[in-house]
């Protein structure tokens, strides 16, 4: 580094350095200022409300913290104090998580069929399009078509907590078919080739190939499906009931969930209430971004298989 | 639609012939992913199907007048739905306006302005704002933002409230729980979507026109101008309107702030109700035919959301071979 280095050329990261600044006239500068403090200024103004938002909820919820909210069975009377929200995180639990293994084989499954088998042949590519348009569907309009074909059927009787499994499964699937589908992608078809050229049949190919080699990928978008599933409320206000205790079988009776107990206790004017409110909100903040954090450690860690 | 397999894109004339039942497998586990494929038009279909079913009797009692009247009344059965189809468009066309410029400019700010460093880390702060969930913005916003909300809103209706023709949009008395409200709340919502597309569509412009513009002695915004935004236009369009259908849809946060009450009116300021929030609130308790109304109103909301989502799709992928955009 001892060695004297030519000046360093303007690079593309930095088009303004590409501009000698006397010859650009006051207005077109102050023009060009304008524009660039609205585009950081958008930015500011987008960590306001989670700075915002993750302040309250942490020092609100903190405030209700303790071992007995997360492990006792919740109060019965909604403005009286006490009781715990325990039933509500093995709901969310169990039901996102039967979600998950619906939801995450099956959208594999789809992805490798575009991306292995069908490419840009024509009914791939509608596949590809409506599961795009699928990711625009109304959590609501989910729950009701749940609630339609299942709860309120012959197929089933009433509400569980699979139903609501059920609803988050089909929001989780295009994510899942999208993001999966992408990883699909980045894996190199060099390595296809050489699996072809060993004798592989192709499903060889993607099983023990194609499929590992975009595993971190996978498995971190997954994730993020699963973390945005564990947030959902209203296609469960449709398809799961409610309770007060503990139910760990999605399969049985009426279930309930952390984003349930905040959308119940929300609307009552007692403290009481808002206070477990804010204490269930900080334990699904909490599990959402343990998610989050476990997908972007997955794929960050593996970031060398993607090149 | 075949069966058959499509010639090899893997550049290998096929798999010579191994053992026996390698084929058949491969035939089943092709099978297997293309059902899975399929299980994506199966689910949008029955949701069609079975929703527009389950509605059917409460269209044929109200008729047309479900669109166009405002008297909803389950108690003597009347179905009038135009106070939520407004109360939707309303509150989704408050959150477009906002959102649109502050996610233009961070997607700007990722493609132009950020060093590569610190790109992924902007990124992940904006998608952040998604991964909140929805009841937690609803819960927040109710507990803490609608107090201060008022008595601001109530400020601007007492200053361009005032104004002859503003006076219908910002004229008071201003509630804190309104469609205004739920507009801004809205808006932090889609801002990922719309940054997360506008970014893709704006990475497609080729480096060389940029700097093609820079070394005509163009600024930044300049360039921008001349040999970014053209190209990028409809692409911008479609993310837009992303965000639209996202707004439509959603539901818990606008139950919560939105006010529920009857009413069309262009007063921003005053409290409404969407059709997302009117079947959370409601379904619960709703029987018969009053139920059939809310999965109609389900249905109603599931089109427009389609026909958003296939028009804006359409446009974003037309422009640019974009494929990444998600969220």
């Amino acid at each position: 580094m001892t060695v004297a280095s030519p000046p360093a050329p303007p690079t593309h990261e930095d088009p303004g350095a590409w501009i000698n600044q006397q010859a650009v006239s006051g207005r077109r500068r102050f023009t060009n200022a304008l524009a660039t403090s609205w585009m950081i200024g958008s930015l500011l103004l987008a960590l306001v409300p989670v700075v915002v938002i993750a302040v309250y909820v942490v020092s609100r919820g903190a405030s209700v913290m303790s071992v007995g909210f997360l492990t006792k069975n919740m109060q019965i009377v909604t403005q009286l104090a006490g009781g715990g929200i325990a039933p509500a995180i093995v709901g969310t639990l169990v039901i996102t998580g039967v979600a998950a293994v619906m939801a995450i084989p099956l959208g594999i499954l789809a992805a490798v069929y575009l991306n292995e088998y069908g490419r840009q042949n024509r009914t791939a590519n509608v596949i590809r399009f409506m599961a795009d348009v699928m990711t625009g569907v109304p959590s609501i309009v989910m729950g009701l078509f749940v609630a339609t074909i299942w709860v309120s059927s012959g197929l089933h009787s009433g509400y569980s907590g699979f139903a609501g499994s059920l609803a988050l499964g089909a929001l989780m699937l295009p994510i899942v078919i999208r993001s999966c589908e992408e990883m699909l992608k980045l894996v190199p078809d060099d390595l296809r080739q050489a699996s072809d050229a060993l004798g592989a049949r192709r499903w060889r190919t993607v099983v023990s190939v194609a499929l590992p080699a975009a595993l971190p990928g996978i498995v971190s978008g997954a994730m993020l499906a699963v973390a945005r599933a564990a947030g959902e409320t209203a296609p469960l206000l449709l398809t799961i009931g409610t309770t007060n205790v503990v139910n760990s079988n999605p399969f049985k009776g009426t279930n309930t969930t952390l984003s349930k107990v905040i959308w119940d206790n929300a609307q009552t004017p007692f403290a009481a209430a808002t206070d477990r409110a804010w204490g269930a909100a900080l334990t699904l903040i909490v599990i959402v971004f343990v998610f989050t954090v476990i997908a972007r450690i997955v794929s960050s860690r593996f970031a060398t298989v993607k090149r | 639609m075949t069966t058959v397999a499509p010639p090899s894109e893997h550049g290998a004339s096929g798999p010579p012939a191994g053992k026996a039942g390698g084929k058949q497998v491969d035939r089943v586990f092709r099978a297997i992913a293309f059902a899975a494929g399929l299980l994506v038009l199966a689910i949008l279909a029955l949701i069609a199907y079975t929703t527009t079913n389950k509605a059917w009797p409460a269209f044929t009692h109200q008729g047309l007048s479900f669109f166009t009247s405002t008297h909803w009344n389950p108690n003597d059965d009347r179905f009038g739905a135009l106070d939520f189809i407004y109360g939707t468009i309303l509150t989704a066309f408050i959150a477009v306006c906002l959102a649109i410029p502050a996610s233009l400019g961070i997607a700007l700010f990722i493609t132009e302005l950020a060093p590569k460093r610190v790109r992924s880390g902007v990124t992940y702060v904006v998608d952040l704002l998604a991964a909140i969930p929805s009841v937690v913005y609803g819960f927040w916003a109710l507990a803490v933002l609608t107090s201060p909300a008022k008595t601001i809103y109530n400020d601007i209706a007492n200053s361009i409230g005032k104004v002859p023709v503003l006076r219908n949009v910002f004229g008071g008395p201003a509630y804190g729980s309104s469609f205004m409200t739920a507009g801004l709340v809205l808006a932090v919502m889609i801002t990922p979507i719309i940054t997360s597309i506008s970014r893709e569509v704006l990475t497609t412009v080729a480096q060389d026109d940029k700097n093609a513009a820079l070394a005509m002695g163009a600024t930044r915004w300049e360039m921008l101008r001349v040999a970014v935004f053209p190209r990028v236009r409809s692409g911008l369009i479609g993310a837009s309107m992303l965000g639209l259908g996202r707004a439509m849809g959603e539901t818990i946060a606008v139950a919560l702030i939105i006010g529920t009450s009857h009413q069309v009116t262009s007063h921003i300021f005053f409290p409404g109700d969407s059709m997302a929030a009117v079947i959370a609130h409601n379904f619960g308790e709703a029987t018969g035919l009053s139920r059939a109304a809310l999965i109609g109103l389900g249905v109603v909301l599931f089109a427009i959301t389609i026909v958003i989502n296939i028009a804006a799709r359409s446009i974003a992928n037309r422009t640019s071979a974009m494929t990444g955009a998600r969220a």
